[in-house]
Parts: structure tokens; C-alpha cells; sequence
């Protein structure tokens, strides 16, 4: 039978054009892959180039001194560098009990499904508003809604390093609870994500031997996805790091060093948004250097991110 | 002995899974508030300027205490024009960077490193992709001798679409079934035809809710275009206006919020309004491509 009909059909080879067509759409591909790889390095290239006269210049002084002074070519960074680090690393000590608590209510069966996918639709739209109108929002409603609650605060726990300067408007303290509300979006997702993952025999066998819901949660489901709930904690740092606007427009950009939260403070990219466009000479330089310590910073902990997740997830 | 199946509300362990359940839940409310409340007086405070002068209206440039402060209409159109300059440029790149990771790659060192690039690429933080296109754009004027543009702009804000589009391609291309891309090939289609006419159709949902995200976030953004595309108090003039400074939303909201007279203020509030409806139009919109995804399979 197939012999017989064989004739009908030849085969042909493809043409020299189809063949090209071919070749060329697999390189293009590449080439647009290479892009990411083109632009990492040369993002990276381009900073460090750009701090290096003022890494020469200042070197690791510059980042444990805290003048900034244009007209006398002083520059030290400590003052940013310390607003950087306090404000995220606070943000996501309030940040990651309250995304992993939610988390655990979407994914689990404390309230009825309709409410949880309210939820997690809700958190989902929370990470859509754009930073520059949280901070409009921060300034003009957050802001003068907390600060009696600050000045109490500054009145009867004055005594601590941290509380001891008076709540006059913009400062780390705001900045820091609008960066809470930016980056709760992401930890309370990475971790829903890796919490629906954890196995379903695991919880089965679980509330077989009678755990209760949250000897369940706290010792087995928790346990068995913390590598992911640990690399979103990373990722929210990061972000928390770079984060700029909404810290710019509530943070106050001052350019004297204070412990005070309470006190108008700056971070990298709340200086870098507002001297950049500006700046020229030497200050360029030094801009750059801070923008090249914010880099490492990021990629660093975006770096952990990724090492955790890889590393330490429990295998199934 | 049937006492012993009642549920006793004051036990040890009953107490416990109250209060953890009470604590958890109060921690979503505080989380779900900052919301409702940021949306509640966008909506409100932005809705009440709601008019037609604002969308045909020049911004008025700060300095007087006047009663209004003109419309947004160039800040509107500015957006718009910056983000689809920034999806023209990104788009083609991700979507081609995906096909590569995801279709061609074979787990060499090189797609290695692309896949690593593309999640730190992701973490790099906007205002430096800004600082990077003004120096390498802004400031060496390459680009026909213009500074600011809109054009930088674009350029800045595809570099934080980029990392979005190109793993949303690859995860949705990964999705397409095996089979699929087996039959083309055992009917004798080439890898282009397999790919351009089985797999990327096929995955046609995912990745344009990927790239519906990717141009949500680009839109809202303001750290890559304050010295990129700047800003502009006058309506873009025709091809010129690629060579020049823009006007957007998100960058008039960052100028009016800190200036001190009232009715910028107020504008701020409406531009946050009109921003706020278009980026969650955007993702509502690509929820529902993504549900209907999951449907679908």
C-alpha cells in the first residue's frame, strides 16, 4: 500500500532561503538574549567607572564619614549609607510577620475561600500603585495623621538614642512605614507561592497524626517552605534598598547625620534623585561612588536571594 | 466518654490556635488597609477635580497662587508616548531573549548566565538604570545632539521591563507542552515555523499578561525620567518631540506633591487618579488573560 502511494508525494529539501531564515531567527534570538548580559555589565562597568576618581580620591573613608560638601569637595556617604540600612532593614523587621502571616491566611483554611481570594487580589493590587503616589500619600495623609502619634513617643521614650529628636515632618520614621506598605506586597506573594507548594501529603499526614492547624503551620508547612519565604525576605531587602521615590518625597534629603528615626534623614537614592541632575564635577563622581555602594548592596543581596532558593530548598 | 469529643473552647491548645488565628488575622488587615486607604483618598481627592479641562489643559507653571493649576493633558499624552516607546524597544528584546532561554538554550554556561542576569537585572534599582541612560545618553548627547528626551526616557524604562518580559516568555514558552513542538518537528517544520507558528501562539496569554505587567510598572514609574525625560510644561511638538524633553504623570505628581502652593497640589492628586485607573485597568486586565491561562490548560 505505501509503496503505491510513495510516488505521490517528494520529498524536498529545504531551500537555501528557508535554511537562512531559520539560522538567522535562532541568532537573533541570541543576540536579544545577549542584551541582558550586554547591559548587566555594562551598567556595572559604567558606575564603577564613574566612582573610580572619587574612590581614589576618598576611599573607604568615604563611607564612614558623613560631610557633604560641594563647595569644599568633601564628600562622605555615611549618612545615606546609614539611612539606606536602617530604613530597609526596619521596614522588613515590621514587613515579614505581617506578609507571612497574611500568606498563611490565604493559603490556609482560616477564613472562607471568597474572603482569602479577596485577599490575595487585593495584596496583588497593592504592589500596582506606583511608589510616586504612596509618596504623595505619605506627605500629605500618612505623615500629619502619625506624628501625635510620634511626638508621644518622642516625649516619653526621649531618652533612646533612636526617638530623640522631635517629629517635625519628613524623616526615617515615614519613610521607613512607607517602605513597609511597598515591599509587603512582594514577601506576602513569594511566600503564598512557596507555602501552596509545600506538598499536599505532608500537611495530610500532618493533621493525621492530630496536629492542630498551627502545629501544622508553625512545624511542618512553615519548615518545609522557608527557602522560598527566605529568598523573597532577600528580594523585599533589595527592593526596600533601591527603592526611591515615595523615600525621596517623605525622608526629608538632609545632609546632617542623625540617630534620631525621627529625625529628616537621606538614602542613596533619595541623594542620587535629587543631586544628579545637578551635579557636576567632582560631586558627579561622588554621586557615583554612592550609586556604586548601592549596587553592591542590591546585588549582593539579590545575589543571596537567588543562592538561598537554589541551595537550601528541601527536596520532595 | 462522648465528652471527650466536644470541643472545649478553654483548653490549652484550643486557646493557642485562637490567638494565632485572631494575630493572623489582624496582620492581614494591617496589610490589606494601606490599600483601601491610599485608594480611598486618591479616588476621592483625585475624583473631585475630575474635568474635562484637565485632560485638554496645560499645567500651569508654579509660582502663583492661582485658584487652578490647568490640566495634565501633555502629562497624559507623555506617558503614554514614553511608555510605548519603552514597550517598542523592550518588547522584541524580552520576547527574543525568552525564546532563546526557552526554546535554544541547553543549559550551557552562557543561558546560565542569561537567566542569572535576568533575575539580578531585575533587582537593580530603577533610579540607577536612570543615572546609567544619562550618563551614557543624556549627558553624551548621542543621540542627534538632544539631551533630555523622551526617547531617554523610553530607554530607561525598558531596561526595567526587560528582566518582567523575558521571564514571563520563557515560563510561558516552558508551559507548551512537548508534544506540540515533537509533532511540528516530525512533520517536517523547521525550528522558526515550530516556534513562530506552534509554541509562541500557543503561549500567546502568559506572555502578553507578562508584558501587560511590565508595562503597568513602566508606567508608574518616576525614578528612571526625572533626569532622563524630564519634564515639560507644553504639549509634545510632532517628530521633534522625541528629541525633547516630556511631560508624565508620574514625574508631575514627584514635582507638584513637593511644591509648596496648593493647586499643584490638587493636580497631583488628579494625575494620581488618572494613573492610578490606568495602572489598575493594566493589571486587571492581565489577571484576566492569566486566568483564563489556567483554565485553558
Amino acid at each position: 500500500m505505501s509503496n503505491d502511494q510513495s510516488g505521490q508525494y517528494e520529498l524536498r529539501r529545504r531551500t537555501d532561503s528557508e535554511r537562512f531564515l531559520d539560522r538567522a531567527f535562532r541568532d537573533l534570538s541570541i543576540t536579544m538574549a545577549s542584551v541582558v548580559a550586554v547591559l548587566l555589565i555594562g551598567i556595572f562597568l559604567f558606575v564603577f567607572s564613574g566612582a573610580f576618581e572619587s574612590i581614589g580620591r576618598y576611599g573607604l573613608k568615604y563611607l564612614v564619614t558623613s560631610e557633604w560638601n560641594p563647595v569644599s569637595d568633601q564628600y562622605g556617604a555615611f549618612n545615606a549609607i546609614y539611612g539606606t540600612i536602617i530604613t530597609s532593614l526596619t521596614s522588613i523587621c515590621v514587613a515579614v510577620p505581617l506578609g507571612i502571616g497574611t500568606a498563611i491566611v490565604i493559603t490556609e483554611d482560616i477564613l472562607p475561600k471568597k474572603i482569602r481570594e479577596t485577599i490575595g487580589l487585593m495584596v496583588e493590587l497593592l504592589a500596582a500603585i506606583p511608589s510616586v503616589v504612596l509618596g504623595l500619600w505619605a506627605i500629605f495623609v500618612m505623615e500629619p495623621f502619625l506624628r501625635p502619634i510620634f511626638i508621644a513617643v518622642n516625649h516619653y521614650f526621649g531618652w533612646f538614642p533612636f526617638f530623640s529628636t522631635k517629629p517635625i515632618g519628613p524623616g526615617i520614621m515615614p519613610a521607613t512605614l512607607i517602605l513597609v506598605i511597598m515591599i509587603l506586597p512582594i514577601i506576602t506573594s513569594i511566600s503564598r507561592d512557596s507555602l501552596n507548594q509545600v506538598p499536599l501529603p505532608l500537611r495530610e499526614a500532618a493533621y493525621g497524626i492530630g496536629a492542630t492547624r498551627w502545629s501544622a503551620i508553625l512545624h511542618i508547612i512553615l519548615p518545609a517552605a522557608i527557602s522560598g519565604i527566605a529568598g523573597g525576605i532577600l528580594l523585599a531587602l533589595g527592593r526596600a534598598m533601591g527603592e526611591t521615590m515615595a523615600v525621596t518625597m517623605i525622608i526629608g534629603n538632609s545632609l546632617n547625620f542623625n540617630w534620631s528615626l525621627f529625625a529628616p534623614g537621606n538614602t542613596i537614592s533619595a541623594m542620587l534623585a535629587n543631586q544628579f541632575g545637578e551635579a557636576d564635577g567632582s560631586q558627579v563622581s561622588s554621586l557615583m561612588y554612592a550609586a556604586f555602594v548601592l549596587m553592591i548592596l542590591t546585588l549582593s543581596v539579590n545575589i543571596a536571594a537567588q543562592y538561598i532558593v537554589k541551595r537550601l530548598s528541601l527536596k520532595y | 466518654m462522648n465528652q471527650d469529643l466536644i470541643y472545649k473552647k478553654s483548653i490549652k491548645r484550643n486557646i493557642i490556635e485562637f490567638l494565632l488565628n485572631t494575630i493572623a488575622i489582624t496582620f492581614t488587615f494591617i496589610v490589606v488597609l494601606p490599600l483601601v486607604l491610599v485608594l480611598f483618598y486618591v479616588l476621592i481627592k483625585g475624583g473631585e477635580q475630575l474635568n474635562f479641562a484637565l485632560f485638554t489643559q496645560l499645567p500651569e507653571p508654579p509660582g502663583d497662587d492661582l485658584l487652578s493649576a490647568g490640566g495634565i493633558g501633555n502629562a497624559i499624552l507623555g506617558t503614554i508616548i514614553v511608555t510605548t516607546i519603552a514597550s517598542i524597544i523592550a518588547i522584541p528584546i524580552g520576547v527574543g531573549g525568552g525564546i532563546y532561554l526557552a526554546e535554544y538554550a541547553k543549559g550551557g554556561s552562557f543561558s546560565k548566565f542569561i537567566r542569572f542576569g535576568t533575575n539580578i537585572l531585575s533587582g537593580i534599582p530603577s533610579i540607577i538604570a536612570g543615572v546609567f541612560i544619562y550618563g551614557t545618553i543624556v549627558s553624551t548627547k548621542i543621540i542627534f545632539g538632544s539631551s533630555f528626551s523622551s526617547l531617554a526616557g523610553g530607554m530607561a524604562l525598558s531596561i526595567l521591563m526587560l528582566p518582567t518580559i523575558i521571564k514571563t516568555t520563557d515560563e510561558g514558552l516552558k508551559l507548551v507542552s512537548d508534544n506540540l513542538r515533537k509533532g511540528a518537528l516530525c512533520v517536517g517544520a523547521s525550528k522558526f515555523t515550530t516556534i513562530t507558528s506552534i509554541t509562541l501562539p500557543t503561549a500567546f496569554r502568559p506572555i502578553v499578561t507578562g508584558i501587560l505587567l511590565a508595562v503597568a510598572r513602566a508606567a508608574g514609574e518616576t525614578a528612571p525620567l526625572i533626569f532622563t525625560a524630564l519634564f515639560s510644561f507644553y504639549w509634545p511638538q510632532g517628530s521633534e518631540s522625541f528629541l525633547e524633553p516630556i511631560a508624565s504623570l508620574s514625574v508631575l505628581i514627584y514635582n507638584f506633591a513637593l511644591e509648596p502652593y496648593k493647586a499643584q497640589n490638587e493636580l497631583a492628586w488628579a494625575a494620581s487618579f488618572i494613573l492610578i485607573i490606568l495602572l489598575l485597568f493594566l493589571n486587571l486586565l492581565a489577571r484576566y488573560l492569566n486566568k483564563l491561562t489556567i483554565q485553558n490548560k
